[in-house]
């Protein structure tokens, strides 16, 4: 690197990914997390099939499952709120298809329209509430968590009389969201289409820089006409939507739905987005650190079985990687705000 | 005042919430490349003058005149359409996001075809460096650079680039300088300059009476909700403005009641007054 600056005034727009780009992004820091981790796996997994397709299917199946929700949730991030409802929006889904579809034997797709209804119902609410009160997003969506829970469990009693239920899907339906290919789900190849989608929104399309705006600065970005309630509102139905749409892929994967709310869900996507690089207070984040996050959970979660780490030891290995994730980010951002331009080739 | 026709004017503008009086009879008028300093101290009413100015309140009574014709700004962009910038202490800049991407939110260049429509970051970046060098800051350079690396001067000059590039006739610009050392305050200062020679009318806001010396054409002191003092460049003095801005002569009378305690308590000042 040289000191000089440029001789022309405007420096010519760079294109292409360089090395120094791709190191000041907050997507370096979940990366290298990643390859820590699966390294470290793996050395000590060698022998214990960690590298072998069940091995590998294993943590990825997890990790779509819980991916296909992480992104939404760190849109929400990143535009500075917090949905922790996607823990009773599951199963809302999930009991959705199998009472329409196995009780009633509706076609599958009128039980997963209805699931994503469902879901885009419950994230209005969210965000109606979140952008039209004071209240902080987090207790929102904690109430409509537990709201939530509990109408699904009243409502499965009341049509089925069970809290669990069963369903078999068409085999062009179990192919398309529940088949499987070399071990891999649907819910993986699912997965990579909504990841693509998602990135092209935040960092491709026009829009995505709005959502980086609301995180980080609401009044200037109410000021330059940006639509910022509409916006939260559509946010906050993505994330319920994603959340719903996962509990289908579960079903139609697993034939069973239970209504019993998923509160570990709610701790992995949050901590998938938080070891992906979202800025907790908003504004800064990237689609592929979060799916390296969830990819370093799903791995230390669920493939310590194919590897001579204590299982047990799992949890303290989350916790550990939580807490060098949230300094690190500080750190990123540092170097990514403090970054010249005389640095540049 | 000159002869031409003020872009902006207020006629006997009172604004009121409920029962509170905040704004008594403002009449104020800017013409282009004309720079009106609003000096005023805190809580002079400053904030609620710009507020409606730019279209966030409506007067109470009186009337906004712009280019001639009454004019009512229902809402903040509104008022912006109508060519009228306001930019805050802070510039209203997102810290953690890309010069290029500042200088275009909200209005985004795209390239491409829908749905695959996308943000055309290399034309962003390109103009938003031309522009804010145009203001004369050489230092930046490369459109990509995050905004929070840039100094509160730079960021002051972006939002006014962006303002002067999107077509505003009247920039408002709220205490620019109040939270910056004095070489950034004399980067704003010759920004504020470079706004002026393009034929902007500017309203610079400020209660520090050095920087509205050295770029006010016109100079109102505002007190209580109430225009104190109104007066052309050259006719006042630095001190004699900094003593109506405090109030005229509460301020001397402040001045006399503290020598006086002193005098008669052995040289300790009296407790402060709540």
């Amino acid at each position: 690197m040289t000191d000089t600056t440029t001789d022309s005034n405007v420096a010519p727009a760079s294109g292409g990914i360089s090395l120094a780009e791709f190191f000041r992004s907050p997507a370096a820091g979940a990366f290298m997390g990643f390859v820590v981790v699966f390294v470290v796996f793996a050395i000590f997994g060698f022998s214990r099939n960690f590298l072998s397709i069940p091995g590998i299917t294993t943590w990825v199946n997890f990790a779509s499952l819980v991916g296909i929700i992480a992104i939404p949730v760190g849109f929400l991030m990143i535009a500075g709120e917090l949905d922790i409802s996607t823990g009773a929006v599951l199963p809302a889904g999930a009991m959705t298809v199998a009472i329409l579809c196995g009780h009633y034997e509706l076609p599958v797709l009128v039980g997963i329209l209805g699931a994503l209804c469902v879901g885009a119902l419950v994230g209005f609410i969210n965000g109606f509430i979140v952008t039209r009160t004071e209240v902080p997003s987090f207790i929102v969506t904690l109430a409509t968590l537990f709201a939530v829970a509990g109408l699904t469990l009243y409502l499965s009693i009341l049509f089925i009389n069970n809290t669990n239920s069963f369903y078999h899907a068409p085999d062009w339906a179990k192919a398309l969201f529940g088949g499987k290919v070399f071990g891999f789900n649907s819910s993986v190849f699912w997965w990579i289409a909504l990841v693509t989608a998602f990135y092209f929104f935040l960092h491709k399309s026009p829009k995505g820089a709005w959502v980086f705006a609301l995180g980080g600065d609401q009044e200037s970005a109410r000021n330059a006409g940006i639509p910022v309630r509409g916006l939260k509102i559509g946010l906050f139905m993505l994330c319920s939507i994603c959340a719903a749409f996962a509990g289908a892929l579960q079903v139609i994967t697993f034939n069973s739905a239970t209504s019993q709310a998923n509160f570990g869900l709610i701790f992995n996507t949050i901590i998938s987005v938080v070891v992906g690089g979202v800025l907790l207070t908003g504004g800064f984040g990237t689609v592929m650190g979060i799916v390296f996050g969830v990819l370093t959970l799903a791995i230390v979660t669920q493939a310590i079985g194919f590897t001579e780490i204590d299982r047990n030891l799992s949890f303290l290995i989350i916790g550990v990687m939580l807490l060098i994730a949230v300094l690190m980010n500080d750190t990123f951002r540092n170097l990514a705000t403090s970054w010249s331009t005389s640095k540049k080739k | 005042m000159s002869d031409k026709q003020p872009v902006l004017e207020l006629r006997n503008v009172d604004k009121s919430f409920g029962p509170i009086d905040v704004l008594h009879e403002i009449s104020l008028k800017v013409g282009e490349g004309e720079v009106l300093c609003l000096l005023g101290d805190n809580g002079a009413g400053k904030s609620t003058l710009i507020k409606t100015l730019a279209g966030v309140h409506q007067p109470t009574r009186g009337e906004i005149i712009m280019d001639g014709a009454p004019t009512t700004f229902s809402s903040p962009r509104e008022a912006q359409e109508r060519g009228i910038a306001t930019v805050h202490q802070f510039g209203g800049t997102y810290p953690l996001m890309s010069i290029g991407h500042n200088f275009f939110m909200g209005v985004e260049p795209t390239k491409g075809f829908w749905p695959f429509k996308v943000y055309d970051r290399e034309k962003a970046n390109r103009i938003a460096v031309e522009e804010v060098q145009k203001m004369g800051i050489t230092r930046i350079t490369d459109g990509d650079r995050l905004v929070g690396g840039l100094s509160g001067g730079e960021r002051q000059s972006l939002a006014i680039a962006r303002a002067v590039y999107f077509g505003a006739r009247v920039l408002i610009l709220d205490e620019p300088t109040a939270a910056l050392g004095v070489k950034q305050a004399a980067h704003v200062l010759r920004i504020v300059n470079e706004a002026k020679r393009r034929g902007l009318a500017v309203i610079f806001i400020t209660h520090q009476v050095m920087h509205a010396m050295a770029v006010g054409d016109h100079f109102a002191v505002l007190i209580r909700g109430a225009i104190a003092a109104d007066f052309r460049k050259g006719d006042k003095t630095r001190e004699e403005i900094a003593d109506l801005m405090a109030g005229g002569e509460s301020m001397a009378d402040l001045e006399a009641n503290i020598e006086g305690y002193m005098e008669s308590h052995e040289g300790h000042v009296p407790p402060p007054v709540h």
